[in-house]
């Protein structure tokens, strides 16, 4: 793994037609740093990641640091899991970067597939279909595919929505290894309790950043209050949920 | 088994080959297309296209007629024609439901309706009825040396380029966004991919007819997701059932003077109705032959 550069937002603003998703952004991801991103739905968080990994252009303002170097594992992966593919085939595109369309998988990254899935607790299920997994295995096949991608900078949308607490803590550990070896992991997540017990940075954001640093400061109960109010403003009708809108 | 039994049953399966040339080429042909064009069904199976493919095959119809229109019964210029018809509805069907937002099937049956319309006008204007029949449902009589060419040049052509291009189909058919975020051209890809499935459709026209060539594309690949867990042997399945049913679909058509192209397809459906009930992936019946589940 290369190490990974610090990622400068500048002025940064993503649009959806004309509404802004993410506004004005400025700041930076520190090399190596572990950074969890917090708001209600509709702050513009998934977009975020989105634009950090290419797939979305800004309507103005810069991104540096980012290209090239990014893996990403969107929340709604728009994985066909119908797809008749055994388990290890799908991990092995985790390689794309090393082997593109044509040149051979070699038997290095053959080893290196099987030892990223017995490393998510998948093993053994190498020639399993894919289709045959569960919720939670799966997101363990997702987060085995990103091992093997070898990526400096890893973004995690939402990686532990509806996995029971053994799946979750398994892949937890998965990410506090990654942080471990110095890769710089940005991860969205509604888990408040969680996000304060596990991550040391967060950004805090409802269009607009309200809170970027350590996550006590960044969390402050001023500072969410205001992303509750920003986000009813959002919403023409009902409020949300109070308990759901506090992550 | 007696010597009378074994003439019946050589004079059903082997003799119209071994008598008739025309038969045989067309034997040849078809199994040319029976290498390249499932494989590509596959794809498009995958990628819930089927309905796609049979626009394609609609979609060449109003171009071979011209052709036919311009130079008779030429098929340099109705292959040209074909082509050329068959690529602009590739390109624009997807524009098309793109720009006007969404309901691809909508525009797709639009556009499949219009051009099948389209093609039988063209070539009622100067052709007669046999002429219709032998372009909307084959002949075996057309496959002449140029036919039998461009089928064998189809196959030998879509063959190699399937196999490069395969991981990246693979892909782009699993998880397009995962294909864009590694940067594997997708869209590329796939424009090749759907340029192969026009090529085939062509050289399939003069044996199969253009109603009738998307069949030995689709069903055998429809039926062989019955017999495999996975892409490489589902295409290798359903190679062997679109073998298998051109030459039983070139007996038939023979043995009861019914069309080339319904025939085979035909056939195809057979294997495809087989596979329904029996085969081991999600077929009708395993499902009453219950087993014990497994304890964990």
């Amino acid at each position: 793994m290369m190490r990974p550069a610090e990622i400068r937002l500048t002025d940064l603003t993503v649009s959806y037609g004309r509404r802004p998703a993410v506004h004005h952004l400025s700041g930076r991801f520190a090399p190596g740093s572990l950074t969890a991103v917090v708001g209600p739905n509709g702050a513009g968080k998934s977009t975020l990641l989105r634009t950090l990994a290419g797939l979305q252009q800004p309507e103005s303002g810069r991104v540096e640091g980012a290209a090239g170097q990014v893996a990403l594992l969107p929340q709604a992966v728009a994985l066909d899991r119908a797809f008749p593919i055994a388990c290890l085939d799908l991990v092995l595109f985790g390689l794309w970067g090393e082997s593109g369309a044509f040149r051979a998988v070699t038997r290095a990254g053959r080893e290196r597939a099987r030892a990223a899935l017995a490393a998510v607790g998948l093993g053994g299920f190498e020639a399993r279909p894919v289709g045959s997994l569960s919720t939670g295995q799966f997101q363990r096949l997702l987060f085995a595919r990103l091992l093997l991608q070898d990526a400096p900078v890893i973004l995690l949308d939402e990686p532990f929505n509806a996995l029971d607490a053994r799946t979750a803590a398994d892949l937890l550990a998965m990410v506090h290894r990654w942080h471990g070896e110095g890769r710089t992991v940005i991860a969205v997540l509604h888990d408040l309790e969680l996000v304060q017990r596990e991550f040391p940075e967060a950004l805090l954001l409802a269009r607009d950043c309200l809170g970027w640093g350590p996550t006590e400061a960044a969390l402050s109960a001023a500072n969410r209050l205001q992303a509750r109010r920003m986000a009813e403003a959002w919403m023409a009708g009902p409020e949300l949920c109070q308990r759901r809108d506090a992550a | 088994m007696p010597a009378a039994g074994r003439r019946l049953i050589h004079d059903l399966l082997f003799g119209p080959f071994q008598e008739f040339g025309f038969l045989r080429r067309a034997l040849v042909g078809c199994l040319a297309l029976a290498l390249a064009a499932p494989p590509l069904g596959v794809f498009l199976m995958l990628r819930r296209m089927s309905l796609t493919a049979d626009v394609l095959g609609h979609g060449i119809l109003p171009g071979v007629a011209a052709g036919f229109l311009l130079a008779g019964l030429s098929l340099p210029a109705m292959a040209l024609g074909g082509a050329l018809a068959g690529l602009v509805v590739a390109v624009g069907a997807g524009a098309l439901s793109r720009a006007t937002g969404g309901r691809e099937d909508a525009s797709l049956a639009a556009l499949y309706l219009v051009a099948l319309a389209l093609g039988v006008a063209l070539v009622s204007w100067r052709g007669g009825a046999v002429e219709l029949t032998n372009l909307l449902f084959g002949s075996v009589l057309g496959v002449d040396d140029a036919a039998l060419l461009l089928m064998a040049g189809a196959a030998t052509l879509t063959l190699p380029v399937l196999a490069l291009a395969w991981r990246p189909l693979v892909l782009e058919c699993l998880d397009p966004s995962f294909a864009r975020a590694v940067g594997a051209r997708g869209a590329w890809w796939h424009m090749a991919f759907l340029a192969l499935v026009v090529l085939n459709l062509i050289a399939a026209f003069q044996a199969l007819g253009t109603l009738m060539s998307v069949g030995l594309m689709m069903l055998p690949a429809i039926a062989a997701r019955h017999w495999a867990t996975r892409v490489g042997g589902i295409v290798y399945a359903a190679v062997a059932i679109a073998a298998l049913s051109a030459y039983a679909g070139l007996l038939l058509s023979f043995h009861a003077d019914v069309p080339s192209g319904p025939a085979v397809v035909l056939a195809a459906g057979l294997a495809w109705l087989v596979s329904v009930l029996l085969g081991p992936v999600d077929g009708l019946l395993p499902r009453f032959w219950r087993r014990p589940h497994l304890a964990g």
